[in-house]
């Protein structure tokens, strides 16, 4: 389980447009690597393309490679939808799927890889990906319910039981607390905290506390103007960043002057 | 809906409170008031036109039912209705099991599989197949389809004849149940299509996302996220299908050369009619009890159409727990 991350000279284009330029960064497995930078700068778009979800956009397409442990992951004959078994992703806003109940929703990826797993072992799976996602204890009698019943925090909890259910290598996170109340923050962060003892795990946030309490790294992206692509500024340990950055554009946001 | 209404209400309760003026309470503008009496009226107007509508056919229907079976033209009103009732009921699912699967399947290569190009031009064309009259789908039915099923009937028949649905003798003709209820399919295809299309429009991107990321195949994503988010809505999609055809006069009158039977077979000439093609055909020539039968015929298609849409109405609002509307 986990895995190294490296992206290399990656140029990533809406169409005509370049949102991403010339980004090269490595994470490190069982790490946190945190993305963080003005938004429109390109965080959300690079990340998905961790998991090539960025293909999914008509017309999107990238340049260069990423490599997973060596294996590219734009390599000619790679599946996409294999490589977002091993690549797991949470959005901005939880998504679970509401015509689906809880107990469903997280075994909803298990059960496309492996449509026969018994009963015994989806059980144990269940309650190993809710016990991982610490959401087990407040669903257990209510497993069978719909998903569209539960906070917003639990909701975004319960998919992230969801993607480690399906036992990928990376977990990717777009924003995830962004649309909840502090105490659900806490324990999304809490929860970061004892992933990475397992997974390599990247999160996009706009948030700079966050940043510095969860992450072990940090890459600071932005803009040089309007309609230009985003560009990697600095990257290295979340300390270093936070506290000694080599750019100056990179001590302005931090220190909140832009952004 | 009731959501909606609701979201209106409190709106205007809001303004009401928040405004500058020092009254409480309800200070309503010109066009809240002027819209609430507008869709108030509405609502009531149609409640007392249906109310109407089920009044004249009971009153006018009613003598056929308490008349003694040997004074009425058409017989005793049970064995009158029960084979058109039948062939009405017959035809409207047979209709509705060809076009939902065809439908979905359309509205899903549309939203899902189809270029950009392709996807527009297939919308225009079925929404120009539902602006067709049903008089020309009648003509197509009896000079196009009719002779061009024929053959296939008769190889039907002489291969699966032993299943009692394609018993012989085959139609020599081609216009038989199955033919009608082809029609009806291609009729109901537009409108349960164009619905279908709508109700995947609002499948949220945001769950389809989902599924993907979990490494589903475009099928699995359609299968995990759109189609259990959509069955409601292809269901009411369905019923109004199925409502049109129930109620299609035009097709049925024009194909089919009906008898009081009641036969599942699919293939043969004996074959019963259906409730809204009886009362065309049989209307010019009835008189005094004759048309009071035939508009207690109406009252019992007036019925199960009413009963077809409360039963889609109970299934999707038994599916309303886990339909993400809460
Ligand atoms: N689906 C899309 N189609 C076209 N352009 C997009 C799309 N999504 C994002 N962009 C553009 O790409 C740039 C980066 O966006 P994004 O990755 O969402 O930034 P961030 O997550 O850092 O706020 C922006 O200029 C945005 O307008
Ligand atoms: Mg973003």
């Amino acid at each position: 389980m986990s895995k190294r991350i490296d992206v290399t000279d990656l140029n990533v284009y809406y169409g005509d447009f370049k949102a991403v330029e010339d980004v090269s960064l490595t994470v490190e497995p069982r790490t946190v690597m945190a993305f963080i930078g003005p938004s429109g700068c390109g965080k959300s778009t690079m990340l998905r393309t961790l998991n090539r979800m960025h293909e999914v956009i008509p017309n999107a397409y990238v340049e260069g490679s990423v490599k997973l442990d060596g294996d590219d992951l734009y390599g000619p004959g790679v599946d996409p939808v294999r490589v977002r078994r091993q690549v797991g992703m949470v959005f901005q806003r939880p998504n679970p799927f509401p015509t689906m109940s809880v107990a469903d929703n997280v075994l909803a990826g298990v059960k496309l890889n492996n449509k026969r797993i018994s009963t015994s072992k989806s059980k144990e799976l269940l309650e190993n990906s809710l016990r991982a996602a610490n959401l087990w204890h407040e669903v257990k009698d209510r497993l069978d319910r719909p998903a569209s019943g539960l906070s917003g925090g639990q909701q975004q909890r319960l998919c992230i039981a969801r993607a480690l259910a399906v036992q990928p290598e990376v977990i990717l996170m777009d924003e995830p607390c962004s649309a909840l109340d502090p105490i659900s923050t806490l324990a999304i962060e809490d929860l970061i905290g004892e992933l990475k003892e397992s997974y390599t795990v990247v999160i996009v946030t706009h948030n700079m506390q966050q940043a510095a309490r969860v992450s072990d790294m940090t890459a600071f992206f932005n803009l040089s103007a309007q309609d230009k692509p985003g560009r990697l500024i600095e990257i290295g340990t979340t300390d270093k960043v936070f506290s000694n950055p080599d750019r100056k554009a990179t001590e302005d946001y931090i220190s909140g002057r832009f952004g | 809906m009731p959501d909606f209404h609701g979201a209106v209400a409190s709106d205007v309760d809001d303004r009401g409170k928040g405004g500058t003026t020092i009254q409480h309470g309800t200070v309503r503008r010109l066009g809240d008031r002027v819209f609430q009496a507008l869709s108030t009226w509405s609502g009531v107007a149609i409640l007392i036109m249906l109310a109407l509508v089920a009044t004249f056919l009971v009153w006018q229907g009613m003598p056929a039912l308490t008349t003694p079976a040997d004074e009425l033209p058409y017989g005793a009103f049970p064995q009158f209705v029960a084979p058109l009732l039948f062939g009405t009921i017959w035809t409207a699912v047979l209709a509705l099991i060809m076009a939902v699967p065809v439908a979905v399947s359309v509205a899903l290569f549309i939203s899902y599989y189809a270029p950009r190009g392709l996807a527009a031009s297939l919308g225009y064309v079925i929404d120009l197949l539902a602006a067709v009259p049903s008089v020309v789908y009648g003509l197509w039915g009896i000079g196009v389809l009719a002779p061009a099923l024929q053959p296939s009937f008769v190889w039907l028949a002489r291969h699966l004849g032993f299943i009692p649905l394609f018993a012989g003798p085959p139609s020599g003709t081609g216009r038989t149940i199955l033919t009608v209820a082809v029609v009806l399919a291609v009729m109901i295809l537009p409108i349960v299509t164009a619905l279908s299309r709508e109700v995947f429009l609002q499948t949220p991107r945001l769950h389809e996302e989902a599924a993907l990321a979990l490494g589903a195949t475009r099928w699995e994503m359609i299968t995990i996220a759109v189609l259990p988010f959509a069955r409601p809505g292809i269901i009411s999609a369905s019923m109004l299908g199925l409502g049109r055809a129930l109620g299609e006069t035009m097709v049925v009158a024009m194909v089919l050369s009906p008898s009081a039977v009641i036969s599942f077979a699919l293939l043969t000439s004996q074959h019963p009619g259906t409730i809204a093609a009886n009362i065309v055909l049989s209307f010019p020539e009835s008189y005094g009890l004759g048309v009071n039968q035939l508009i207690a015929t109406g009252l019992v298609l007036f019925v199960i159409t009413l009963a077809v849409n409360m039963i889609a109405r109970g299934i999707v609002d038994r599916h309303r727990e886990f339909s993400g509307a809460n």
